[in-house]
């Protein structure tokens, strides 16, 4: 009931604008916005106001409702932190710190991306040479893809700390395990959409080459090849936000003290609710630039082809 | 059965056994008789002095679900270099099935099919012929001048001549200034005659067209015909087209092959040699008229019982 008294005032606001503002792109997602932010408030009150209570009353405090809203909303380790804290938080580790600090969390966010974008494109490069040999080889495809569709239903929190110790075992360190973990989540989609790409051209444009006696190198360069791009986008969507999944686990293990999933690790350590869910908002908005980025380049790279209307 | 005994019968007569040729079970057959008469293959390449297509006894049956589709029964054709040969018929007797065996798109299940007096397979590796679907069949990705530059990029023509054929093609086909447009920003009419442009590009000798005007209006039709009329009296190509339109096959064909369903087969073979400096208007001659009575006679008489 919060949220109705929350949005109420676009109602009142007039039948016209209402339905103006919903028939947008922007009014659904602006209400969706503004009710998860109320119900965020009214779980933050209900989840801290225990602790609160208890604090209340070994110090014998009287108290109102409106006392107990306004503390449990500015707790310093809350259950749940409330938005403006969040925001706050934010904005202390972004604006106020220097890049360079190991308190920025642009400095934390800028090591994860780094990771992600890395196992991104390890991930997209194995990905496209394993479809390629998939569809151009039958015995491959019966013996690797098994194998592919496996390897991603083991949990990747139970392999990633092996990954990291393997390969430390064998003298490579820093950023390359870490990427090798977002590798290995961001290659399937795009093995996965890159095989469906490859079969995608119709059988009148495979018969067209097939009168030209084209070659097989023609054949992948002049139809296959093009015919998958639109596939290969869908895939990389995918496989940008795995990598950046896998980023975030691979520092984990590491003991890392860098990177966004270090600052989770460390706030669980230390009871600071406040700092994780400011690294997961900052994971999240990381993770919606990337989508988006390679939302755009596919619109480019498509206009460029010729194959958007 | 009965189909398969007319193909031995029609193999022992004139076949040649070629290592190219693939092996369905009909030719095995074939072959193994084949040894027994050593000169029948003489014979063979006799006809292919002067005639592009030869067939003998094809036939092919495609396996469904539903059980076998007889597209192709026992057809019989030679057709010699520089002729213009149209294929009419109801949908479904096969019309589109001939054009992709002769291409090698098909492989026919019975009978003999000669292409320049190799095999179809051979046929298509040296690149003998042209062909024309019946949909425009452009690569999205490519603009029309990309379209009709690619068999010239597959077979490996130098850029400047490449740029020199495309020009002349679309002037062709009326689509100069639309080098840059991509496909879907052409009409279907256009679109086509992109693909007939790409299929002359590299000027091939055979030309094969499935209803390559059957999506264009009459004005456009029109004029494509004379075009396809003159280009194929300047050049002495052989044109295999398959068409719905009876005025259209008798203006352009110099041999009518008139068709009837279940099971695929030729009803009548016309010849038709008008004039070869003929223009639209000899649609109101009688000799016209007479020859497109008789097409029209066969196809009443090739599948009076349906439809
Ligand atoms: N690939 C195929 N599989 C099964 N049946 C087919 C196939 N291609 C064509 N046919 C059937 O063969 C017959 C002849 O088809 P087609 O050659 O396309 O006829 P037309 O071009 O004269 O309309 C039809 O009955 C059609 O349904
Ligand atoms: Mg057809």
């Amino acid at each position: 009931m919060t949220t109705d008294a929350l949005i109420s005032p676009g109602v009142t606001g007039g039948q016209g604008l209402w339905s103006r503002l919903m028939s947008g792109k922007t009014g659904p997602v602006l209400v969706i916005v503004m009710a998860i932010i109320a119900i965020w408030y009214f779980s933050a009150v209900m989840l801290n106001s225990p602790f609160q209570k208890e604090i209340y009353k070994r110090n014998s405090v009287e108290w109102t409702t409106s006392q107990l809203i306004s503390d449990t909303l500015s707790q310093e380790r809350p259950v749940l932190p409330a938005p403006d804290q969040v925001v706050v938080e934010l904005y202390k580790t972004t604006i106020l710190k220097k890049v360079t600090s190991k308190r920025s969390l642009v400095y934390h966010s800028w090591i994860t991306l780094s990771t992600t974008l890395l196992g991104f494109i390890i991930g997209t490069v194995l990905g496209i040479l394993l479809a390629v040999g998939i569809v151009h080889n039958r015995s491959l495809d019966k013996s690797l893809m098994p194998w592919i569709i496996s390897s991603q239903t083991i949990p990747i929190l139970a392999i990633a700390p092996m990954i990291i110790v393997v390969l430390n075992a064998i003298g490579i360190q820093g950023i390359l395990p870490k990427a090798f973990i977002a590798t290995y989540l961001s290659f399937f989609p795009i093995t996965v959409g890159i095989v469906k790409g490859l079969r995608s051209p119709e059988v009148i444009h495979l018969d067209l080459m097939r009168t030209y006696n084209a070659s097989n190198w023609d054949l992948f360069w002049k139809l296959r090849w093009p015919s998958s791009v639109p596939y290969l986008f869908t895939g990389m969507k995918v496989a940008i936000a795995t990598s950046l999944v896998g980023a975030i686990v691979g520092e984990l293990p590491t003991g890392a003290v860098e990177g966004l999933g270090a600052r989770l690790l460390a706030g669980s350590y230390y009871g600071q609710t406040i700092q994780i869910w400011s690294a997961l908002i900052a994971a999240a908005l990381l993770a919606a630039g990337l989508v988006s980025l390679v939302g755009i380049s596919n619109k480019v790279v498509l206009k460029k082809m010729g194959m958007a209307q | 059965m009965l189909q398969s005994t007319a193909i031995n019968t029609n193999g022992n007569a004139t076949g040649v056994a070629e290592g190219t040729k693939q092996g369905t079970t009909g030719q095995a057959e074939k072959m193994d008789t084949n040894g027994m008469s050593p000169e029948t293959g003489t014979s063979s390449q006799e006809q292919s002095a002067n005639s592009v297509i030869n067939i003998k006894g094809l036939s092919l049956t495609f396996e469904t679900n539903d059980g076998p589709v007889h597209a192709l029964s026992d057809i019989d054709l030679t057709i010699n270099q520089g002729d213009f040969v149209s294929f009419i018929g109801p949908s479904g007797c096969g019309k589109t099935t001939l054009l992709r065996a002769v291409a090698d798109l098909e492989q026919p299940t019975g009978g003999e099919l000669w292409v320049n007096g190799v095999s179809a397979q051979q046929a298509r590796l040296n690149r003998d012929y042209g062909y024309v679907f019946q949909a425009p069949a452009l690569y999205p990705w490519r603009t029309i001048a990309g379209n009709i530059s690619l068999p010239l990029e597959v077979m490996g023509i130098p850029k400047s001549e490449r740029q020199d054929r495309i020009a002349r093609n679309m002037e062709l086909v009326n689509l100069s200034g639309f080098d840059k447009k991509y496909p879907w920003q052409l009409s279907g009419g256009m679109q086509q005659r992109a693909s007939i442009a790409r299929a002359l590009s590299f000027d091939p000798e055979l030309l094969l067209m499935d209803e390559p005007f059957g999506a264009l209006d009459e004005i456009v039709r029109d004029h494509l015909n004379e075009q396809l009329l003159r280009l194929w009296d300047k050049t002495d190509k052989t044109v295999l087209f398959v068409t719905h339109s009876i005025p259209e096959a008798v203006f352009l064909s110099s041999k009518i092959v008139v068709m009837s369903p279940r099971p695929g087969r030729i009803y009548d073979v016309i010849d038709c040699n008008l004039p070869r400096d003929r223009g639209l208007d000899i649609r109101e001659a009688p000799e016209f008229l007479e020859i497109a009575h008789r097409v029209r006679e066969g196809l009443k008489e090739g599948h009076s019982y349906d439809d």
